[in-house]
């Protein structure tokens, strides 16, 4: 048990938010912690090291019109510029061709032991003692076998920029920064498909923007959509870069000028309205910085997606995210209350800010999703919520995958899911576990082998068999005391055993490093993916199994030499059905062409989910990468409508980055 | 088609090496320490073990029986516990009992039995161990052909002598009513179900849940006949197709990854219903199942019945047979648990699997060299049979003659090597000496002795008599049917078309094909491929030459074509027998009951008067598959379906078909495109 250590973290962070407080008091019950528990004091350093690297502007504390642009300043904050949280040049503090920052990582040292280097996570700095025996007998990969990336890029290996001159001489006298630097437009030719890490790591470099662009404000974003239009330019919104879906490719087929439009630099908090509970953001703003300047005024928007360290609002919205704690805050489609982009038509918005309405289909439903392809969305207004008086970790260890579906949907019958609940498959329980740091003490270790003995031998469970799901408790502390008991009741009804609090945080963490651990797995041979879906109740069991073994015969198939690692978990449940959440990673030596064995395992997997009734996507989105199932996802007719409509709104194709339709 | 010639024979097929008698330990070991040997068989990882009280319980408690229920409780009116109370009887009735003391009493019982009647049981080995990889996999469904009620047991028996799980078989419910036995077989593993189920919603809805629920729990392999019945003619049903469905729909609505479906070819040098069988197919009913008649019919157990084949096919995987063909995604937005009628794409595609299914049984099947001789001697005019006698050096000159030619086509002969040719024909008609009889170097047809009489025998009488025989000839030929179906059919179109063009002999061949889809296997879609096939064949054995688009018969080729042609021939005018029987039919509206007695009395005075040589033409089998063809060539059509079906046909559609088939129509006019009816 921990309280939420609420106290502003100290670090290197230089300077308050700047907001513009709209309403009157603040919550009443922040508070520090007390306790100075080995638990407490970790959740502070996590907080502290998802914070310690957001810098913030010097602009500081001044108070700043909603309206105003910040333009007119950027020019005095320039030398600032490397203390932003996420730096024009984003190559300064993040990886070129890999996940996150370039301080963090996976290795094995020189006694073979696996460790994360860096000081910004929990994890960070720790020795992980069981991953190499895990990784060695899962993938039947061997730290002799490296497959090391390339270490720098090549500058050659990118086309000279396609420049619009009449378009970059009207968009220098709008003051507007820009850049067409080799480095500056690789970063945003990319997400972060294994195809494309795995190209960059190999220094492969396709199509890349021919410039890129930085607007400070909505303004700056309606002057470049005009010039971009005026001049036939094809503009890609850039946010945090962590799609998964080949979003952010540039068309091989685009012969215009492509400029990158990247959002990042439009990260204020323009007010925050304490009445209605909402605040008023520019879509640039990534998710860390959000809740990080929202907690310190005891606010918090509770969307965490597993992306939140570097995904922005403005992406959020393009592509209908779902954050993990949805259960009680809502998804991002619940969360907006407003809305504006601009588009090649004009700016679109609504009229008011009322709660709900009937004027006919929700425009925000033609925007949410749209995936780059209608407009940039500028600025949101979002729901806010105090923050959480307390909050609790939990875990469940059922005796098998079965059961434990089972008592997930009872939850969700009896509507009484903690703010995440998520039950990994025994693979995946593995793999958590097998990331358990060193532990310090011979007591732990001691009562961690009790636990086991406990749950294996005296209740019988199969290691083999055994699944565990995780929880994420928030609220009141009575409230969430009595909330967990329910919870652990219809667990216990289907023969789960609570299994401690630690176990649960380290399923959760295993999302925020999981993309770390792919590099290392690149750095060995072994290649990987998450792709998602959802699915009615009534099939979450036959489409997990189905699923999973469709991966192991493709596999098997597309001549894989080593057992390939199938794994799931139910990762958000509904009324009506659930999400599930698949990894799929393999060892690829003695294969000729990896990717293109790895892109036709997911290809399969997909026809799979979608011939067991699952979606398309749940969150990720459509992109390039699953165009070809849209028709059969939405219709012929619902083509068309979406056709229409960006017929209407971009005639030229200026967002030309062909997602979706 | 890539598993239409792969399971069968290689050209140096050694039938040794692929079959191990199982017979051969039990006779040098106690049957009663085979009977209690440990029995620790690997079942399928995903499947946990299930007791037939736990099965019963899951089956009434399903969605699907529930929503049947109710909707069945508001069309009748009665109370939904009525309902799921007439469902737990009809559960009752049929479900098995599977349990492993009476499986060791019926190994210890049939290894007896077994010795006594069979020289030898061949199993292939093979193909065994890769069906015990298999049963850990995935769902297996075991679809043996059946051509007697030994079939029934032996693949249990078979299972339990090598540690694989004991299967679970779908029996018919006359069955079930003999004293004992019915218990006998409950507890080895058999279910029953009921003949006519019509129109029997709740029935339908508790068999089809019992068979998804025994598919989806996996944990013992489930058998059926997909041929429906017994087969009366030796040769293989056109599928029936409900327990298909009900076998795939967990797969097709993703309830399984994958369920693999294993043919079993089990072939038999003698049936021990032979003489049973040309009686039913005469129109003597067939005697009702019962303790007794089984008593009265042991006396067969003092008679001698060779060899029998037990050969498992290769696994076919239901999953990648369907690849392609079929989208899933159609289950997607009705609740699985209720009952959905299958769309036509489904349709077609059970179908087209089920016809996989039986063809790849006859490809495993293993031809005896009595099937050939039969082939040969059926060829011959009735009166060399039954008068003259066939002389023996001819039957053997000719057989040996067949032997090459089938090996040629890459069949699995049982030919035994060790013995001289001579040896192996003459204990073939030892074992046969029910049917024919060598009297001074002649082979004479047998025929049942009436009882002494003091007046002659009716004429009638003496047909009956003598198509007794003949079916149980033709029986044994239609054993290697299969084999030459392909090329005769092309043969066949040669002779009547009197054409060179491919395309022409194609058109006739797809005709044929319809014509005769009830009487032979085809697989639906198939065409092309099976003219293909014919065509290599007659080309491989030095029967036809093929220049591009012509077909041209070789000088030494008539010999080969107008045997096959002679094979069909019995069929063809068996058929023209129907033909002129409906064309004679005033009015045109008769009855199922009208029918087979009119085209009987038609085919009896024709044979009378030596119109027509074929006494097969008075096979009810052979009748009732033409008046099937003729429905689906819409020469006939059904006008109401109960008991009693009543029929109207198109006199003028049923000439046309009887002109085409004697060649009295020009190919091209007719030309029906391919595909057209399936």
């Amino acid at each position: 048990m921990r309280r939420l250590p609420l106290t502003p973290v100290t670090a290197s962070h230089r300077s308050a938010p700047s907001i513009h407080k709209h309403g009157s008091s603040m919550a009443s019950n922040i508070s520090g912690s007390s306790s100075s528990s080995d638990r407490q004091r970790v959740a502070q350093h996590r907080l502290r090291v998802i914070a310690g690297h957001l810098q913030r502007s010097a602009e500081s504390d001044s108070v700043i019109q909603a309206a105003e642009c910040k333009a007119s300043v950027s020019e005095s904050v320039a030398a600032d510029s490397e203390t932003r949280t996420v730096p024009r040049r984003r190559q300064e503090i993040m990886k070129w061709n890999g996940w996150g920052y370039s301080d963090s990582r996976f290795l094995f040292n020189k006694k073979g032991q696996a460790e994360f280097t860096g000081k910004r996570y929990r994890l960070s700095g720790l020795i992980i003692p069981g991953l190499k025996d895990w990784f060695e007998g899962t993938f039947g990969a061997n730290l002799q076998h490296k497959s090391p990336a390339t270490p720098i890029l090549n500058s050659n290996a990118t086309h000279p920029p396609n420049l619009n001159k009449a378009f970059v001489e009207e968009l220098k006298s709008t003051g507007v920064p820009f850049s067409h630097d080799t480095e500056d437009r690789v970063f945003r030719a990319h997400g972060h498909c294994l195809h494309e890490i795995f190209a960059l790591r190999e220094g492969k470099v396709g199509r890349v923007p021919d410039m890129v662009v930085w607007p400070n404000c909505h303004n700056d974003v309606v002057k470049i959509v005009e010039l971009a239009t005026k001049h036939d330019v094809c503009l890609i919104p850039y946010g945090g870069g962590t799609s998964v879906s080949s979003a952010l490719e540039c068309p091989p087929e685009e012969t215009r000028s492509i400029v990158s439009l990247d959002t990042s630099q439009m990260n204020r908090i323009l007010w925050i309205d304490e009445k209605n509970l909402t605040a008023h953001m520019e879509a640039g703003i990534i998710g860390q910085d959000l809740e990080r300047l929202l907690n310190e005024i005891g606010y918090c928007t509770g969307h965490e997606p597993d992306s939140m360290e570097f995904s922005s609002l403005g992406g959020w919205v393009a592509t209908r995210a779902s954050g993990m704690k949805k259960n009680i805050y809502g998804n991002i489609e619940d969360l907006v209350v407003h809305i504006k982009m601009v588009t090649p038509q004009g700016v679109i918005e609504k009229g008011c800010v009322g709660p709900r309405m009937s004027t006919g289909p929700d425009i925000h439903h033609f925007i949410l999703g749209s995936e780059g392809t209608l407009g940039v969305v500028t600025e949101v207004t979002m729901k806010i919520r105090p923050m959480p008086e307390y909050q609790k970790y939990g875990s469940v260890v059922f005796p098998n995958f079965e059961q434990g579906v089972a008592c997930l949907r009872e939850v969700a019958r009896q509507r009484c899911a903690p703010a995440s609940i998520r039950l990994m498959d025994n693979e995946q329980f593995k793999f958590g576990h097998a990331l358990k740091p060193q532990v310090s003490s011979l007591f732990t270790s001691f009562v961690d082998g009790l636990k086991k003995f406990y749950i294996t031998k005296f209740k019988g469970f199969d290691p083999n068999h055994l699944c565990v799901a995780t929880l994420l408790f928030e609220g009141d502390r009575e409230k969430v005391l009595q909330h967990e008991k329910q919870v652990y009741d219809i667990a216990a009804k289907f023969g789960g055993l609570a299994a401690g609090e630690d176990n649960g945080q380290r399923g959760y963490m295993l999302t925020f490093v999981i993309a770390y651990l792919r590099d290392l797995g690149m750095d060995y041979y072994v290649i990987g993916e998450s792709f998602e879906t959802s699915v009615p109740w009534d099939r979450v069991l036959d489409i997990c199994r189905n699923v999973k073994a469709r991966i192991i015969h493709e596999c098997k198939e597309k001549g894989v030499q080593f057992p390939p690692l199938s794994t799931c978990r139910v990762t958000q449940t509904y009324d009506a059905g659930a999400c599930i959440y698949f990894y799929f990673a393999f060892n690829y030596r003695g294969l000729s062409d990896p990717v293109h064995v790895y892109e036709q395992v997911e290809h399969a997997a997909r026809e799979e989910i979608l011939a067991n009734g699952g979606s398309l996507s749940h969150h990720h989105g459509v992109g390039t990468l699953r165009k070809e199932w849209m028709r059969e996802t939405i219709s012929s007719v619902g083509m068309g409508m979406l056709k229409s409509v960006k017929d209407f709104v971009d005639p030229k194709n200026i967002f030309g980055n062909r997602n979706l339709l | 088609m890539t598993h239409r010639f792969s399971s069968s024979g290689r050209p140096d097929w050694n039938h040794d090496e692929e079959f191990v008698d199982i017979l051969e330990d039990r006779r040098h070991s106690s049957d009663l320490g085979h009977a209690l040997r440990t029995f620790n068989p690997q079942p399928y990882q995903g499947g946990q073990p299930c007791s037939a009280a736990e099965l019963t319980k899951t089956v009434l408690e399903s969605q699907h029986l529930c929503y049947v229920a109710r909707e069945i409780a508001l069309e009748t009116g009665s109370s939904i516990e009525e309902v799921t109370e007439e469902a737990r009887r009809t559960l009752d009735e049929m479900s098995q009992n599977l349990q492993l003391g009476f499986i060791r009493l019926m190994s210890f019982t049939l290894t007896k039995v077994f010795k006594k009647l069979f020289s030898s049981i061949f199993v292939n080995m093979d193909t065994l161990s890769t069906l015990q990889q298999s049963i850990q996999q995935t769902p297996v469904i075991l679809m043996p052909n059946h051509r007697s009620y030994v079939d029934f047991l032996v693949i249990s028996y078979i299972m339990f002598s090598y540690d694989l799980p004991i299967p679970v078989i779908a029996a018919g419910i006359p069955l079930a009513g003999m004293k004992m036995v019915g218990e006998i077989l409950r507890r080895s593993g058999a279910f029953f179900i009921r003949r006519a189920i019509g129109s029997d919603k709740l029935y339908w809805a508790v068999l089809s849940e019992y068979v998804k629920t025994i598919v989806r729990k996996g944990h013992a392999p489930l058998e059926f006949y997909v041929e429906g019945l017994r087969s009366r003619t030796l040769k293989s049903i056109t599928p029936k197709l409900g327990m298909m469905h009900m076998v795939l729909e967990p797969y097709l609505k993703g309830q399984v990854f994958d369920i693999t479906l294993v043919p079993v070819s089990i072939s038999y040098d003698r049936v021990l219903e032979e003489s049973l069988l040309s009686h039913e197919l005469l129109g003597v009913p067939k005697p009702k199942e019962s303790t007794t008649g089984l008593l009265k019919a042991s006396s067969v157990l003092q008679d001698s019945y060779g060899a029998m084949h037990v050969n498992f096919g290769h696994p076919l995987s239901v999953r990648e047979l369907l690849k392609g063909k079929i989208n899933r995604c159609q289950y997607n937005f009705v609740p699985r648990d209720l009952p959905q009628k299958p769309s036509a794409e489904v349709q077609a595609c059970v179908s087209w699997l089920a016809h996989v299914v039986v063809g790849t049984q006859e490809q495993g099947s293993v031809i005896s060299p009595w099937s050939l001789m039969t082939c040969l001697l059926l060829q011959a005019p009735i009166t060399v049979l039954t008068v003259e006698g066939f002389p023996w050096h001819q039957l053997t000159e000719k057989t040996l003659w067949l032997k090459r030619l089938v090996l040629n086509y890459g069949v699995r002969l049982n030919w035994s090597g060790q013995t001289s040719d001579s040896d192996v024909m003459s204990s073939s008609l030892t074992l046969h000496r029910s049917v024919v009889q060598r009297k001074a170097d002649r082979v004479y047809l047998v025929r049942e002795k009436n009882e002494p009489r003091r007046r002659p025998v009716s004429e009638e009488a003496s047909v009956t008599a003598t198509a007794k025989s003949v079916l149980m000839l033709a029986a044994y030929r239609n054993q290697s049917m299969h084999v030459f179906v392909r090329p005769a059919l092309l043969a066949v179109a040669l002779n009547i078309t009197r054409s060179t063009q491919k395309n022409e002999l194609f058109a006739f061949f797809c005709f044929l094909q319809s014509l005769f889809s009830y009487e032979f296997i085809f697989i639906p879609g198939m065409q092309f491929e099976d003219f293909e096939d014919a065509c290599l064949l007659l080309k491989k054995c030095g029967a036809i030459r093929i220049n591009s688009d012509e077909v041209i018969v070789s000088d030494s080729g008539q010999e080969i074509l107008s045997f096959h042609q002679s094979l069909i021939q019995p069929f063809i005018d068996s058929y023209q027998v129907t033909f002129s029987s409906l064309s004679e039919q005033e009015p045109d509206v008769f009855t199922d009951k009208q029918f087979l007695p009119a085209v009987r009395n038609l085919a009896t005075r024709l044979l009378l008067s030596g119109e027509v040589h074929t006494y097969e033409a008075l096979s009810s089998d052979t009748q009732k598959n033409s008046l099937s063809a003729l429905q689906r060539l819409e020469a006939v059509r059904k006008l109401r379906a109960s008991e009693n079906s009543e029929y109207k046909v198109d006199k003028a559609a049923v000439k046309h078909l009887a002109d085409r088939l004697s060649g009295r129509v020009p190919a091209q006019a007719l030309h029906t495109p391919p595909n057209s009816r399936l």
